[in-house]
């Protein structure tokens, strides 16, 4: 039996339906999140899992248990709001253990759990400081603190990392790893930031206009999007017009506008006819002088529009002859690689006859 | 070399120029009056009124300082019991301001934006018309043959009670000042109630509290600045408050502002009436700083 179990739930705001009959399952321990773009339904998902907002119809169970009679104060689930949320006049000992008081907790547990908790979010020194003498990341520590103070079966952040700057962004979710392991408490992460669901997650709910459109581990949903918003959200992609020639056991046969014709894996579904989008990632496209491409069942000649260089990587443009431009991404410090190439330059277009993904429309 | 344009000169001339004019106001409408009312305190009282002159060329006529209207003061014990009953009057007036109006901030804050501006200027709207007229509505609203009296009084008589008058009594004072002051403690409650970050509510609730715990650990102490403002801005005029208790009260029902009101226009006691003038502001600072210091400490965060 799943920890938490989303069953058909769907919450409308008037005409607009702002979460579109979701079913989940969350287990027990997970590190699970809800990405989508902004406005997609997740914060209203969090809501009715948090108790702050009810569904119109559907479920949600917790342990088996369905929450629809508890309120929020009474559900063993906690959240870290994306503002934190601190309250302003008690000071970081006192928002840490607020929730040990509704709880009418012994003192002396008080103090130990706080003692505990301080040291583990590296706040020591800090108990006695009020929220607006903190810095970003520390008062992000304190919201973490107090919402895990109590042992929640369930902890929701809402955007949580949202308010941190990039660099420190970066520490913060080394730390939000480690800190999930080792309590052991199962996190429902809400993002709009996809590589930081891939950093984090041990699976992702992609969420779109209130929908589900994919639940995956990180890898799976950037390797094998099961559509064409999944493959687009999810990292950088080339994204080519194609039509099917022959739909084999073994492999597609595939027209791409602007470029020719290709193979790709197969796709059960497609027949011969069919108009879809063919689907690359830029890390899998090759470019080279011809000798070292020809080995490759797809290849074409381009000429190199424009470079991106990023230090470790480089994004280059390659315009083909028959019109269409696609993107490959190259590290620049690959063993071998003799040659960085530059706007102007023709080149040679490659990618292995198993990559890329046919979407029929 | 041409000398750099110093921004901060100009800034500090500009700061002068705009608090220039209400500095000289303030220093001729409040510092003078009260440099005048210390030294009437010391000194004798006029003939007719007024005060007697501090030097004098003629030797037999009163003149120069003294410390008599203070010791008149303390020698009688009705004046300290008429401070005291004053006290115990704003206090009450302020007690019941601030019970009726935090409910009414609470819900004016928490309404939908629109319909909060027409919560607040029905608030305000009693100051379109004239303070005395209001007062004086209340003379007809308490007085023996108004619905209230004849409904209270019909009760009264029910249960086999005497009636009751309840014009000129303490109770239409106290009526009549709640009345007044009550929207000087809703307007900066709301204020301060409607800058609340709702999230804080929901974080208190999501960590485990209740609505009465949501309450008083988090709603109330945040708008302890604003029940503080409210309070100062009651209890002060609620003290030296003469026209109500004139209207609506009955002979026993003098407070401090009457005293000092009937100093200067009926005994033409000038000193006294400074001396009185000055023990209350005493009294109003005393309070004023035992209340700072009680907000200092839950005050610290904001
Ligand atoms: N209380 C509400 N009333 C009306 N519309 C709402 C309300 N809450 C959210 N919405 C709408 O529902 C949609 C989803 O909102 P939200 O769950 O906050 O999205 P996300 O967190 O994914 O950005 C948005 O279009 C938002 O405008
Ligand atoms: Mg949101």
């Amino acid at each position: 039996m799943a920890q938490l179990e989303i069953r058909n739930v769907t919450r409308r705001f008037g005409d607009f339906v702002a979460v579109d009959n979701v079913s989940l399952n969350i287990e027990a321990g997970e590190f699970f999140t809800l990405l989508g773009p902004s406005g997609c339904g997740k914060t209203t998902l969090l809501r009715m899992i948090a108790g702050f907002d009810v569904p119109d119809s559907g479920q949600i169970l917790l342990d088996g248990k369905d929450l629809a009679d508890t309120p929020p104060e009474k559900r063993p689930i906690h959240t870290v709001f994306q503002s934190y949320a601190l309250f302003p006049h008690l000071t970081v000992a006192r928002n840490i253990t607020f929730s040990l008081k509704m709880a009418r907790c012994a003192h002396s547990e008080i103090s130990a759990r706080l003692q505990q908790s301080l040291d583990q979010m590296r706040l020591a020194g800090q108990a006695d400081k009020y929220p607006n003498e903190l810095s970003g990341g520390q008062k992000q520590r304190v919201a973490l603190a107090r919402a895990l103070i109590n042992r929640p079966r369930l902890l929701l952040l809402d955007e949580s990392l949202a308010a941190l700057d990039a660099k420190l962004r970066e520490e913060v979710q080394v730390e939000l790893i480690n800190l999930q392991r080792d309590v052991g408490i199962t996190f429902v992460f809400v993002t709009h930031a996809q590589t930081e669901a891939l950093a984090l997650s041990h699976r992702i709910a992609v969420m779109n206009l209130g929908r589900l459109e994919q639940v995956d581990e990180p890898s799976k949903l950037y390797g094998f999007p099961r559509n064409r918003f999944v493959a687009d959200f999810i990292g950088h992609i080339n994204q080519l017009d194609a039509r099917v020639l022959e739909s084999a056991h073994s492999h597609l046969h595939l027209s791409v506008a602007g470029a020719g014709d290709i193979i790709a894996p197969p796709l059960i579904s497609a027949a011969p006819g069919q108009n879809g989008t063919f689907s690359i990632r830029p890390e899998q496209v090759r470019i080279g002088v011809h000798n070292e491409l020809v080995e490759l069942k797809n290849h074409f000649s381009g000429m190199v529009q424009s470079v991106l260089y990023q230090g470790d990587v480089s994004v280059y443009r390659v315009k083909f002859a028959d019109g269409v431009t696609i993107e490959a991404l190259l590290p620049n410090s690959a063993p071998g690689r003799a040659q960085l190439f530059e706007v102007g330059d023709m080149v040679k277009v490659g990618w292995r006859h198993d990559a890329g993904i046919f979407f029929d429309d | 070399m041409t000398k750099a344009h110093n921004p901060d000169s100009t800034a500090g001339l500009g700061k002068y120029l705009v608090s220039g004019p209400p500095f000289l106001f303030l220093l001729l409408m409040f510092a003078a009056p009260a440099v005048i009312t210390v030294i009437a305190s010391f000194s004798y009282p006029g003939e007719f009124g007024g005060l007697a002159p501090l030097i004098t060329s003629d030797p037999n006529t009163l003149h120069g300082v003294t410390l008599e209207t203070y010791q008149f003061f303390f020698s009688d014990f009705i004046y300290i019991e008429i401070f005291i009953k004053s006290i115990l009057m704003a206090s009450c007036t302020t007690l019941i301001c601030l019970s009726l109006a935090y409910p009414l901030a609470l819900l004016i804050a928490r309404s939908p934006s629109r319909r909060r501006d027409i919560l607040v200027l029905l608030v305000i709207l009693p100051f379109a018309s004239n303070f005395l007229i209001r007062i004086y509505a209340w003379m007809i609203v308490l007085g023996p043959q108004s619905a209230l009296s004849l409904l209270i009084n019909g009760m009264l008589k029910l249960f086999g009670l005497a009636p009751v008058h309840l014009l000129f009594s303490s109770f239409a004072v106290l009526i009549a000042l709640v009345y007044v002051h009550l929207p000087f403690m809703v307007l900066p409650l709301y204020t301060n109630l409607e800058k609340h970050d709702p999230n804080l509510l929901d974080a208190a609730q999501d960590l485990g509290a209740n609505a009465w715990q949501r309450f008083w650990r988090v709603t109330f102490p945040l708008s302890l600045p604003g029940v503080f403002a409210g309070t100062a801005l009651v209890f002060i005029p609620a003290l030296g408050m003469f026209a109500i208790p004139e209207i609506l009260g009955g002979t026993g029902d003098m407070l401090i502002g009457n005293l000092i009101k009937e100093q200067y226009l009926v005994t033409r006691d000038w000193p006294f009436g400074a001396t009185l003038s000055i023990m209350l502001t005493i009294a109003v600072l005393l309070i004023a700083w035992l209340t700072a210091k009680l907000g200092a400490r839950r005050g610290s965060y904001v």
